[in-house]
């Protein structure tokens, strides 16, 4: 109980200090959205009225208020106003999120199975030439820039194969390309941290003893190695989902797809800052929950932690 | 990051040691472990690959710095005039990656382009090298509550997706090569805190540091003779690494548009504006992007080197 509780409250700091900083770096340093928004002289508005719009967003007040505001706005679900479109943070983002979950979720899953079937593939190949081309194959897909990777998919699926229409493809057929776009970045670390496991338990004696007891490869894969493999790819979900999300905002620009990405784009282009805070603590929230699922999840999973952590 | 974890499962936060060997640890004796592959001798090719490999990584390297420091001995075209009528051909002898829509060549516009590139990663390493390694280090010999403290500012800064927080950063300083740069650095700070860190309290306990502190040596004269250069290795390998994954970014944010401005020849640039003739032209996106590519491989190959030779000198 005491672990779980001074995990909790270790995340809830963590994310506390992800919320300070976006409102340090986007809203306490000079130079605020509002000003250079409303200080245009093309829009010819007095001295008076910017100082009640300036009031209206709030950015009139002391510092330490502006901050006890957003924050005390944030836990309750209001995120401050768009400074481009005057719409409500939270609306823009619930606008976007459902797609981008979409495209986000099969990338992950499509990456998860990527991963485990180049593990696998390496792991039982006959061929130790093609155990080493799979195995380098993690760190070429590392190298690629997802931008490049998305255009490139176009060029030959679309282009050259024309089996995927560029101009009003169906739904499912609009999702194929950003999909495999994002999945290859993804499922790169994941495929890694998994022959590392692979082969970490695979050297273990209980291993040879089930070999020795005639289990084939294949079922001694499936079966006792990649339980055990498992949990230490677990422990980077953190890590994939800052790739996840990063790689949807490069996907969403390049097939042109509405969602958070194209949020974010447009916003960094309007300087609309308030959105792009908001859009930083929801992944920083998103990162926080998620390692902490995995820290809680662990010890359920794997009973030799479970006693390490009531010690 | 409490939870301990460390025989059977990496740290999850703790994924510098990780990440400096994951991305380019392809074993050089490709240890399938099968039993039956383990038992043959090593091909005669498998000794020599990883060694050709590295050799390629680093001439790559020299190459594309090369390219940056004295671009017009690669080439003897312009990068920024074009001529119109060689418009859109594709690679041939004369224009080896073909040419954009205004008939520049594109091969000199990427040799033109390797500084921007290069340097931007350079900024963006020492950026990250400088702060991070002071972050960590401060950390690592102060201790207490300095480095407790410390090391939460990291977990908040690896909170926050790297490119989200690449983009804060930008929105700050506004779009441009140097910016770009620095805000690619920003997200390599917790990484290189981190590592110094773990280096600074691993080297402080071994005994020769201590023989150093026992026969009266200073904390700051310690600290410069033997905790730094004993650290040297695992941060040089993890700056070649960051080094790779900041070309990547740079690329990315100058796709994005928030990098150098049109008509410069950055190799994310020269990407995005192939895009608008993808239906005809395959040259102009794809072959800058096979440059960025390689560059990165190379980067990730000699981090790995470095570590692989760290490891084997322990």
């Amino acid at each position: 109980m005491t672990y779980v509780a001074s995990r909790v409250l270790s995340s809830l700091g963590v994310l506390l200090g992800a919320f300070t900083l976006a409102f340090v770096l986007l809203q306490a340093l000079p130079g605020d959205a509002v000003m250079i928004r409303f200080e245009n002289p093309e829009l010819g508005l007095t001295a008076e009225q910017i100082a009640a719009i300036r009031e209206s967003y709030g950015a009139d007040s002391g510092l330490l208020a502006e901050y006890w505001h957003a924050l005390s706005g944030a836990l309750g679900g209001d995120l401050g106003y768009s400074v481009a479109s005057g719409a409500p943070v939270r609306v823009l983002v619930g606008e976007a999120l459902g797609s981008t979950l979409l495209l986000a979720g099969l990338g992950f899953v499509a990456a998860v199975l990527l991963a485990g079937l180049l593990a696998f593939a390496a792991s039982l190949s006959p061929f130790s030439w093609l155990a080493t081309l799979l195995r380098s194959l993690p760190s070429l897909f590392i190298s690629v820039p997802v931008f490049w990777l998305g255009i490139v998919l176009i060029q030959l699926f679309s282009f050259r194969l024309g089996w995927i229409s560029v101009i009003r493809p169906g739904p499912v057929e609009a999702l194929i390309l950003p999909v495999l776009t994002l999945a290859v970045p993804i499922s790169a670390p994941l495929a890694q941290v998994l022959l590392r496991a692979i082969d970490d338990v695979r050297a273990q004696p209980f291993v040879a003893v089930v070999r020795a007891k005639g289990a084939s490869e294949p079922w001694l894969l499936v079966r006792n190695v990649l339980r055990n493999a498992a949990l230490p790819a677990m422990t980077i979900a953190g890590v994939l989902l800052g790739e996840l999300i990063g790689g949807a905002v490069v996907t969403e620009t390049v097939f042109a797809r509405f969602g958070i990405g194209r949020l974010t784009a447009d916003a960094l282009n309007a300087q609309d800052t308030p959105v792009l805070q908001a859009i930083v603590i929801i992944a920083a929230a998103v990162f926080v929950v998620v390692n902490l699922a995995v820290d809680l999840l662990a010890p359920v999973l794997d009973p030799r932690l479970r006693r390490r952590v009531q010690a | 990051m409490t939870l301990e974890l460390e025989r059977n499962v990496p740290d999850p936060a703790d994924e510098t040691p990780d990440g400096l060997r994951s991305p380019i640890d392809v074993d050089p004796e490709g240890r399938t472990s099968l039993a039956a592959t383990a038992e043959r001798a090593p091909a005669p090719w498998r000794r020599v690959l990883p060694w050709l490999s590295v050799g390629l990584a680093f001439a790559v390297v020299a190459l594309v710095v090369a390219w940056a420091l004295a671009p017009g001995l690669f080439t003897a075209q312009d990068p920024y005039t074009g001529v119109p009528a060689d418009k859109l051909a594709p690679p041939s002898a004369a224009h080896w990656f073909g040419t954009d829509p205004t008939g520049r060549d594109l091969f000199t516009r990427v040799v033109y382009g390797a500084r921007y590139s290069l340097l931007g990663g350079t900024v963006a390493v020492g950026v990250g090298l400088v702060a991070g390694t002071a972050l960590g280090v401060i950390a690592g010999s102060i201790g207490g509550f300095l480095d407790e403290l410390l090391m939460r500012v990291v977990d908040v800064l690896l909170s926050i997706p790297g490119l989200l927080l690449s983009l804060s950063v930008i929105i700050l300083l506004g779009f441009g090569t140097t910016n770009a740069a620095i805000a690619v650095g920003v997200t390599s700070v917790a990484a290189f805190a981190r590592l110094s860190r773990s280096e600074v309290v691993r080297v402080r306990r071994t005994e020769y540091v201590e023989a150093a502190f026992g026969s009266g040596g200073r904390w700051w004269s310690v600290l410069l003779r033997h905790v730094l250069p004993n650290s040297l290795t695992a941060v040089l390998a993890l700056a070649a690494l960051q080094f790779g994954t900041a070309v990547l970014a740079i690329s990315t944010l100058g796709f994005l548009g928030y990098g150098a401005p049109p008509p410069t020849p950055e190799w994310g640039l020269l990407i995005s504006e192939g895009r608008s003739h993808l239906a005809t032209s395959w040259w102009l996106t794809t072959l800058p992007g096979l440059v960025v590519v390689v560059v990165v491989l190379s980067a990730n190959r000699i981090s790995g080197w470095i570590s692989e030779r760290r490891e084997g000198a322990r």
